[in-house]
């Protein structure tokens, strides 16, 4: 099979973004947070320092290093519960049908009228501000194209001859739906999967940016540029290497849902070939 | 036998509810098939042998519903049951085939497992158990290396292959009545007469009695001990199935038996046209009023156009609809 160059380069970025936050402590110069020393302040990047330091003296290198612990965590568990939420409420309205349906339809339209950062930001503001508020304001808002996609996949799969005889066979219900339709509609589950991560990734830097995400002195990449944006002229250091950490992974992201959604797209495979 | 029948089912009736009214698609049968009792439903294409199928398994879904009538199963009512008690019977005592064994098995999933799933739901056996079991029931259905096909998926299989699969799956836990929707229609002549065998063999060895749905008088005839006949929703014959070949009574069924080809006759060897039945099968909002048949019945008198005929015993045992063996 031809290499495809999307998935390579995204499933490459990814992967060293995952790389970066699990080897954080290793990767890492000095502490994130309690190395502060104030002799080192505002040093610009050097072999020292490599992306050099802020205004406490900290090393922005370290702190990127461990920010990508904070913003894959959000990225990966907020966009699982979302795809949690969006497979099982549109894999059961599309099954099911009926009053459910119109329920699950009500609800996803709901969600989609709503911009859904504005969602979370209410959300923020009720919960309070860190990382688990950030979990379930991001997990909350961002379910509704699996939704969609997992309803219209249920919907076409329940006609299929192995579903039905499944129902002849005695199957249940739930039997049906884990066994029979979820593999079947996997593919596109995954691809909306990853790239809402990307968009999880950034929109934890936007609340973060916001001053409702990760609290300083905790480095988050968002976090870490809201607390640069007032030396971005004197000191632009501060606001580029996070900001091209986001970059990176989202653009990673992006580029491997699409690699994906080639690969387990038969249609799109079919145009791309 | 002592004890009631397998499956009894009397003056079934079948609705279509379309907009504000319901149709009767299928109106006053009943029959019955004892324990390891062959039996046979023939009839063309929309005469309603799926759905009445369907309804004794109690999968009609909208827009059909069950208008009236009773279907035992060991002499309790099935329609009484609750939906887990109708689930526990399904894939368990009655287990059905269908016509389309390329799209009746999950893609994504191997050939083994979906046999093994049965021994699972329905007799509460340790995958690891099951998965043992799957082999054997392969091995069962003549498939060559079992050990090894457990893990091909579907699309590994040719047709005749996916419907052996098929027929494991529905023998799997030793069901009492095996329901074969048009089994063979998909497949090439050859692997159709080798999977009629199969099934023929598999169900006689276990006493599983089997409800063969076709529209292939021929293929039917072959397998089973009774036939019943249908036509446009009501039941017209029912015999014993060598009786129904030499003296077939209704006219319809006379007009089904005339065309078929037979090997040697003069149809076949092109100086006699094959026979067959004027007409088309009239719409199920428009069935003529008495005897459906009478468009299209060369017997056909004043009474068969006004009043539906009543069924009525043969001395010879069996049932026929019609008013000139009343």
């Amino acid at each position: 099979m031809k290499l495809r160059a999307n998935l390579a380069i995204g499933g490459a970025l990814f992967a060293v973004a995952i790389f970066v936050g699990l080897l954080a402590p290793w990767l890492a110069h000095t502490d994130p947070v309690l190395d502060a020393n104030l002799l080192n302040a505002e040093e610009a990047p050097s072999w020292l320092w490599w992306f050099g330091t802020d205004g406490q003296g900290r090393d922005i290198y370290s702190r990127v290093v461990y920010g990508a612990r904070i913003s894959l965590t959000v990225g990966i568990v907020s966009q699982l519960i979302n795809s949690v939420i969006g497979v099982g409420l549109g894999l059961s309205a599309g099954y099911w049908g009926g009053w459910w349906d119109d329920v699950v339809n009500g609800l996803t339209n709901l969600m989609l009228a709503i911009p859904s950062l504005i969602f979370a930001l209410a959300i923020m503001a009720v919960l309070g501000p860190g990382l688990t508020s950030l979990l379930i304001a991001l997990g909350l808002t961002n379910w509704s194209f699996t939704c969609r996609i997992a309803r219209a996949s249920a919907l076409s799969l329940k006609s299929q001859g192995y579903v039905q005889a499944a129902t002849v066979l005695g199957y249940g219900d739930l039997r049906i739906m884990v066994t029979q339709l979820l593999p079947n509609m996997l593919g596109p589950i995954i691809v909306i999967g990853t790239l809402g991560m990307g968009s999880a990734v950034l929109s934890e830097a936007a609340l973060s940016f916001l001053g409702l995400g990760v609290r300083p002195p905790y480095p988050s990449w968002g976090s870490m540029l809201s607390e640069a944006r007032d030396q971005i002229t004197t000191a632009p250091w501060l606001s580029v290497f996070p900001g091209l950490a986001i970059f990176l992974t989202v653009l990673g992201l992006n580029l491997l849902g699409d690699g994906l959604r080639d690969v387990l797209d038969p249609q799109s495979r079919s145009r791309h070939t | 036998m002592t004890g009631p029948p397998l499956i009894e089912i009397e003056d079934l009736r079948i609705d279509l509810n379309h907009g504000s009214g319901r149709i009767p698609a299928v109106e006053g049968i009943s029959f019955r098939i004892d324990r390891g009792e062959t039996f046979g439903l023939v009839g063309e294409s929309g005469c309603g042998k799926s759905i009445t199928a369907l309804a004794l398994i109690g999968l009609l879904r909208q827009p059909l519903s069950i208008g009236g009538g009773v279907i035992r199963f060991e002499g309790k009512e099935i329609q009484s049951l609750p939906a887990a008690g109708q689930r526990a019977l399904r894939g368990n005592r009655i287990a059905m085939i269908f016509q389309e064994p390329m799209t009746a098995l999950n893609p994504v999933s191997p050939i083994g497992r979906q046999i093994a799933e049965m021994f699972v739901l329905h007799k509460g056996k340790s995958w690891r158990e099951a998965n043992r079991l799957a082999v054997e029931a392969l091995a069962s259905v003549r498939v060559a290396a079992p050990e090894r096909r457990v893990k091909d998926y579907p699309h590994q299989l040719s047709g005749g292959m996916r419907q052996r699969v098929m027929i494991a799956i529905a023998l799997a836990c030793g069901p009492d009545l095996l329901i074969a929707d048009e089994p063979t229609t998909a497949l090439d002549v050859t692997v159709q007469a080798e999977i009629v065998e199969l099934m023929r063999n598999l169900c006689a060895e276990r006493g599983t009695a089997v409800l063969m749905i076709s529209h292939d008088l021929g293929l039917v005839a072959n397998v089973c001990r009774r036939v019943a006949v249908m036509y446009a929703g009501r039941l017209v014959e029912e015999r014993d199935s060598a009786d129904i070949f030499r003296t077939p009574l209704h006219p319809y069924t006379q007009g089904l038996v005339a065309s078929l080809p037979r090997l040697g006759s003069r149809g076949v060897l092109g100086r006699n046209r094959l026979k067959e039945i004027a007409g088309v099968v009239p719409a199920i909002t428009n069935f003529p009023a008495g005897c459906r048949f009478n468009p299209r019945c060369a017997q056909a008198t004043d009474i068969c156009r006004t009043t539906v005929p009543e069924t009525s015993l043969l001395e010879t045992g069996g049932l026929v609809r019609c008013h000139h063996h009343a």
